[in-house]
């Protein structure tokens, strides 16, 4: 199986400083104020499609390739790709699944060649991760209270759902795999399988990022796990990065990489929300006020990839390329040999 | 964990495996699974854990069984318990592929048990390596193509080969449980002696040879052969765990209720045990053998403090149920409370909500986290639905069902624990709440507020971008032309927003409502006669202020009179009505009721009866057809009746007369005299391509024409109602009142086409059956004062004076300008092609002044008039 050179040239470039990855997309799109028929452009499709954010990479590459190249600007190291619903199950919401392999596709490609020509004009390194969203189904969970054991959708089929992007992904040229905004442990294990499988199909590695959002203040996702047991549920996918993203600001999410950062022995990525939306729905945090507090993760060593979720801007994520600057990068845990089996909970069996 | 001694090696830690969710070891699990009864037998789960079980084996291999089937059901379930699944699990079967049915499941870090060579390396590894991809650890028994490991040399020679394999494929060393069998001693069989001694000291050596690795068995085992002493068999397996543990065996299948402290044990019974497992005796069996008849009967003792809760009052026993989300015992439970009670529903609002504000309070405090809460609120419902039935019956009969309540997650969300609360919340208190579930776009609510005739929205969503959808909703249900109230509900959601982004768009009633305590008050305000407009006025002002204090100097969210002026509906001048071939007032005394029959609209007759539905679809409802049947079929009776016997007299005036329009005002010219009929204007800032709608839009400046109507079905009824009250027929008093508004409601349908046709006659050739009629496919509308597009009740006072009302069909105005007979109807005729309805909503008091000088009455006047509109 071939090896990841990206991924063997991401860890040479976060052993030296931290990186950054880039920001919100949705964000940045709303600026727009994009109409329907932007959204749908010349497909001809029944459902309304106004809202379908990965639909852009197809309608207006334009858009999607102006927020990449912000990012780059702004000094993101790594930009991931526009597709976090590029899924058949999100995507059926618009009725426009058989566009997903073509919208993943595509989402890659803008943003490999944005990378790739930034990296020919200064030679820094930039990297293409491909956005894996949760879908909106959930394994764990069922979505009846009256019957506890339903389940909207089973392993196998979101698993393949998975396969199917992550196909459309790599062959436009992304080099890792994102699997964020996990509020499943469950789905994310099907999407670690599923990378897998595609990795064996391709007979070429797959680098994985995994990122956990947390739902609750206690510190847990959706599915119930705390950072600790999600950890310990997903470290069988030898993750080349591991993190947190969305959740809070990066404030309230400070606690929890602190955690993550004690416990994790591979690179770490978190990526914030700006704060904590206000009572309308918005994100108002400053980018000097997330810089502060990114420089302050920073100067305690806790993270090595750093960038922004709903709310940031190029302007936050340039904000902390400031405040992360001529820090050292986050050193990994190391952990002594146990079984470190997890229900929602962690349990460790010591093997020594 | 289990201290097993305080003397022990501190780095020994024993992890106890649950064992009593396996088929093949719980006969009384077994039999649960069999029967079906799952809810019990995750109660079986939830005591062991309570019991001190660390990882929950599960296993379904039981040929009455479709193990995969059983697994699948069970992990699901055991899932949706937090209490249980904190824990890790052991998916345990002699068959992979309900191995993998089960690993599919089990969102954790799992075990799998088991693994082995005996059917070859091949198979072996591959099924490493599934679990691998699943990230699961592995049990792997001490079992090869020869069979099962018995001696010291073939457990430490198998578990070698095997770790050399798995770590060959880089499965994780750590990750992997070798169970090098756990045999029966003081069998009396002389090979079974030293079966304890074989598996102590494979365990150091394997530990030894195989860094990194876990060792586990089955303890039970040990002590087959003293089945039904538990005294003695806790004895043998704690002196056995003491050796085990320090040999490097780390985790076992124990019945972790069932285990003593080795320093506790009889010192008697101690010695006998370690006799037999270090097999020291000759005589060791035998003298085992006897001193167990006297333990026999000492045991029992371990069950108490699991079910320790069911011993406290009842109130205290709900709570525990709530906030454990344990349902096992909450019929009971909630039984005695509701015999303890004055009324059932005290059940409800005393100690179940109570239970409720703790798991809320938990909750919110970051103690208690949103799987266990969905637990709690399944407890609830089932107490509800216990108690439901006592309700009903101690209901008074003349109560109403008090309003049908559409909730629903909004599109893109799937959080409804909120929802779902607030859902059996107000079901508790009597109202029928229709829950779409999550992910509900705007279309699916809007559809069935109509399906279901609801009487208010709620909207739920937990997630930032949920906040929008609301407002689409809520714009969307504006368009459909709905006013029924809206709640908004949702951890994000908030009284600013909801003041600020919702209401706006939405003429109807917007509501937040912070938790689900208050939404019984907040619906109880919105559906009741007397506190509806009050509370709406409140609400409606409450949100206004906080616009007010949010866009401090920004512009206010209403434009003022002069722009929405500017920004006024234009129509076509072209598509003006022709003058009426019959202008004036004409007057109808007794209209057919024989005709009018055919123009009732039976749809809201049903709704006054509280059966949902539309007619005729009704009839064949599910779950009301047979009684709206019956009901159609005494309606029709009625009307025969009605009809043949004369009962009531369809009465109406009209007038048509030439106006003008100026500025909002319409200029009505009445006998030579020109009579001012002032209109509203909406003033909420409109979307770049929609007007700010006033009704005077509808009328040109010059040589225009408008109509009015005032109608009544309700003369004759007094005496058939005294009748039927004199009978204590409740049935039919209320039927023909409600006959008798159809009645009323078909001749202001019929008298309209009469204009339209044949008074005025702008629409000579128009051609409408019942149902377009009823959808108002028709050209020209006829508001009515007092309802949305003419806010203002006392424009009926003029109405009245222009067509002289009451004297020549005898309707009078109530103070409160209600109309008397009820039966009626009064309102104006635009007969223009674009006219059509929408909703005023909130004016200025910019507009509230002018319109009072419009109106020639004082500004206190004017605003008591329109309160629900400032």
């Amino acid at each position: 199986m071939k090896k990841s050179a990206a991924a063997q040239r991401l860890r040479e470039e976060a052993s030296k400083r931290i990186l950054l990855t880039d920001g919100a997309f949705g964000t940045m799109i709303q600026r727009y104020n994009l109409d329907e028929a932007a959204y749908r452009g010349d497909y001809k499709l029944d459902h309304d499609q106004k809202g379908n954010n990965d639909l852009l990479v197809l309608t207006r590459p334009d858009v999607i390739d102006a927020i990449t190249r912000a990012y780059l600007d702004a000094g993101s190291d790594m930009v991931s790709t526009n597709s976090f619903n590029a899924n058949k199950i999100s995507q059926s919401d618009y009725k426009a699944e058989a566009l997903v392999t073509e919208m993943n596709r595509q989402a890659a490609a803008i943003a490999r060649k944005a990378a790739d020509e930034y990296q020919a004009k200064d030679g820094r390194p930039r990297f293409v991760a491909g956005a894996v969203g949760p879908t909106n189904k959930t394994l764990s969970l069922s979505p009846d209270v009256n019957d506890p054991g339903y389940r909207a959708i089973d392993f196998d089929t979101l698993k393949d759902v998975y396969a199917h992007q992550i196909a459309g992904l790599m062959e436009g040229g992304a080099d890792f795999i994102l699997i964020e905004t996990i509020f499943d442990t469950l789905n994310a294990k099907a999407g670690i399988m599923a990378v897998m499988q595609e990795s064996q199909r391709l007979q070429r590695e797959i680098p994985m990022m995994i990122s956990m959002t947390i739902t609750d203040m206690s510190g847990r996702n959706l599915s119930g796990h705390s950072i600790e047991a999600f950890w310990y549920s997903v470290r069988h996918a030898n993750p080349l990065t591991i993190g947190l993203n969305c959740s809070f600001g990066a404030d309230k999410l400070r606690s929890h990489v602190k955690t993550l950062s004690g416990l994790a022995d591979t690179l770490l990525m978190a990526y914030p929300n700006a704060g904590l939306p206000n009572d309308l729905g918005q994100y108002d945090e400053m980018p000097e006020t997330t810089g502060h507090f990114i420089e302050e993760w920073a100067q305690t060593g806790m993270v090595n990839i750093v960038g922004g979720c709903c709310g940031s801007t190029p302007e936050h994520i340039a904000a902390m390329a400031t405040a992360v600057k001529g820090y050292p990068p986050r050193k990994m845990a190391e952990l002594a040999p146990a079984m470190r089996l997890a229900g929602l909970d962690p349990m460790i069996v010591p093997a020594e | 964990m289990t201290d097993l001694s305080a003397d022990n090696n501190k780095a020994a830690r024993f992890f106890n495996i649950g064992e009593r969710t396996n088929v093949t070891g719980s006969a009384r699990f077994k039999k649960l699974i069999l029967s079906g009864d799952y809810a019990t037998a995750v109660e079986v789960a939830r005591q062991q854990v309570e019991n001190g079980a660390q990882i929950i084996d599960v296993n379904m291999d039981e040929g009455l069984l479709d193990a995969k089937e059983a697994m699948v059901t069970f992990l699901h379930l055991l899932m949706a318990e937090p209490d249980i699944a904190r824990l890790p699990i052991m998916v345990d079967s002699s068959r992979w592929e309900v191995i993998e049915a089960g690993l599919q499941c089990v969102s954790g870090k799992p075990i799998i048990n088991s693994i082995s060579m005996k059917e070859g390396e091949d198979i072996f590894l591959d099924h490493a390596r599934v679990a691998m991809s699943y990230g699961a650890a592995v049990v792997v028994m001490a079992f090869d193509e020869k069979g099962q490991a018995d001696t010291r040399d073939r457990k430490i020679e198998i578990c070698k080969r095997a770790y050399d394999l798995l770590t060959g494929i880089g499965f994780p060393a750590e990750d992997i449980i070798f169970d090098p069998n756990i045999f029966a001693v003081a069998t009396g069989i002389d090979e079974h002696r030293g079966y304890a001694i074989d598996f102590i000291e494979a365990c150091k050596e394997i530990r030894r040879i195989c860094p990194h690795t876990h060792i586990s068995g089955g303890v039970s085992n040990l002590s087959f052969s003293f089945r039904g002493n538990e005294p003695v068999r806790r004895a043998m397996h704690s002196v056995f765990l003491y050796h085990t543990v320090q040999a490097g065996m780390d985790m076992g299948i124990v019945n972790a209720g069932q285990l003593d402290v080795y320093d506790v044990i009889d010192p008697v019974l101690r010695e006998a045990c370690e006799d037999v497992i270090w097999d020291r005796r000759e005589d060791s069996t035998e003298r085992l053998i006897t001193l167990a008849e006297n333990f026999r009967h000492d045991g029992g003792q371990q069950e108490k403090k699991t079910e320790e809760w069911r011993s406290y009052e009842v109130r205290k026993r709900l709570e525990y149920a709530l906030v454990k989300g344990i349902d096992s015992h909450i019929v009971e439970d909630t039984e005695e409370a509701r015999l303890v009670s004055e009324r059932p529903i005290e059940v409800i609002e005393g100690p179940l909500m109570d239970g409720m504000n703790v798991v809320g309070d938990l909750f919110g405090s970051g103690k208690m986290f949103l799987p266990q809460v969905v637990k709690s609120a399944r407890v609830m419902k089932k107490a509800v639905a216990h108690l439901l039935p006592y309700i009903e019956a101690a209901k008074d009969k003349n109560a109403r069902a008090k309003g049908r309540i559409i909730m629903a997650t909004v599109k893109g969300d799937v959080h409804d624990i909120g929802k779902n609360i607030v859902g059996v919340v107000l079901q508790c208190n009597g109202y029928e709440v229709i829950d779409l579930g999550v992910m509900v776009p705007w279309e699916t609510i809007i559809e069935a507020i109509k399906e279901h005739d609801a009487d208010i929205v709620g909207l739920s969503g937990l997630i930032t971008p949920s906040l929008d959808e609301m407002v689409t909703v809520a714009t969307e249900m504006e368009r459909a032309g709905l006013t029924i109230p809206l709640m908004i509900g949702g951890a994000t959601t908030s009284k600013a927003h909801t003041a600020l982004r919702i209401d706006p768009v939405y003429s109807g009633c917007v509501i937040h409502v912070l938790d689900a305590s208050r939404s019984v008050g907040v619906a109880s305000a919105l559906l009741s006669d007397t506190q509806h407009d009050q509370f709406v006025t409140d609400t409606a002002e409450a949100y206004q202020k906080i616009r007010e204090t949010r866009e401090g100097s920004k512009q206010s969210q209403l434009l003022s009179i002069e722009k929405a002026r500017k920004n006024a509906f234009v129509i076509d001048p072209n598509l003006k009505p022709p003058a009426p071939k019959q202008a004036g007032i004409h007057q109808f005394k007794d209209w057919d009721l024989a005709e009018l029959r055919s123009y009732i609209d039976w749809t809201p007759f049903f709704r006054a009866w509280e059966l949902a539905g539309n007619f005729p679809a009704i009839l064949d409802d599910e779950v009301v057809g047979e009684t709206a049947r019956s009901l159609y079929q005494d309606a029709q009776a009625m009307l025969d009746q009605i009809i043949e016997e004369k009962w009531l007299t369809a009465q109406a005036v009209v007038g048509l007369w030439p106006c003008r329009r100026r500025g909002d005002d319409v200029l009505v010219n009445h006998n030579g005299k020109e009579i001012c009929l002032p209109m509203l204007r909406q003033q909420m800032a409109k979307r770049a391509d929609r007007a700010n709608m006033c009704l005077a839009d509808f009328i040109t400046e010059e040589d225009d024409w408008i109509g009015g109507f005032a109608l009544t079905t309700g003369h004759g009824i007094e005496p058939h109602l005294a009748r039927f009250r004199a009978e204590n027929d409740d049935y039919r008093d209320i039927l023909l009142k409600a006959l008798a508004d159809r009645f009323a409601e078909a001749l202001a349908e019929r008298l309209h086409q009469y204009v339209r046709t044949t008074l005025w006659g702008y629409a000579a050739e128009e051609d409408c059956d019942n149902l377009a009629l009823i959808q108002e496919k028709y050209k020209g509308i006829r508001p009515a004062p007092g309802y949305p597009a003419c806010p203002d009740h006392s424009l009926k006072t003029i109405l009245f004076d222009m067509m002289d009302v009451t004297r020549s069909i005898n309707i009078t105005l109530t103070d409160s300008l209600a109309m008397w007979p009820t039966a009626a109807v009064s309102g104006f005729y635009f007969g223009h092609p674009q006219s059509s309805y929408f909703g005023v909503a909130r004016i200025g008091e910019d507009q509230l002044e002018d319109y009072a000088v419009r109106r020639g009455v004082e500004l206190d006047i004017a605003r008591r008039w329109l309160t629900p509109n400032l």
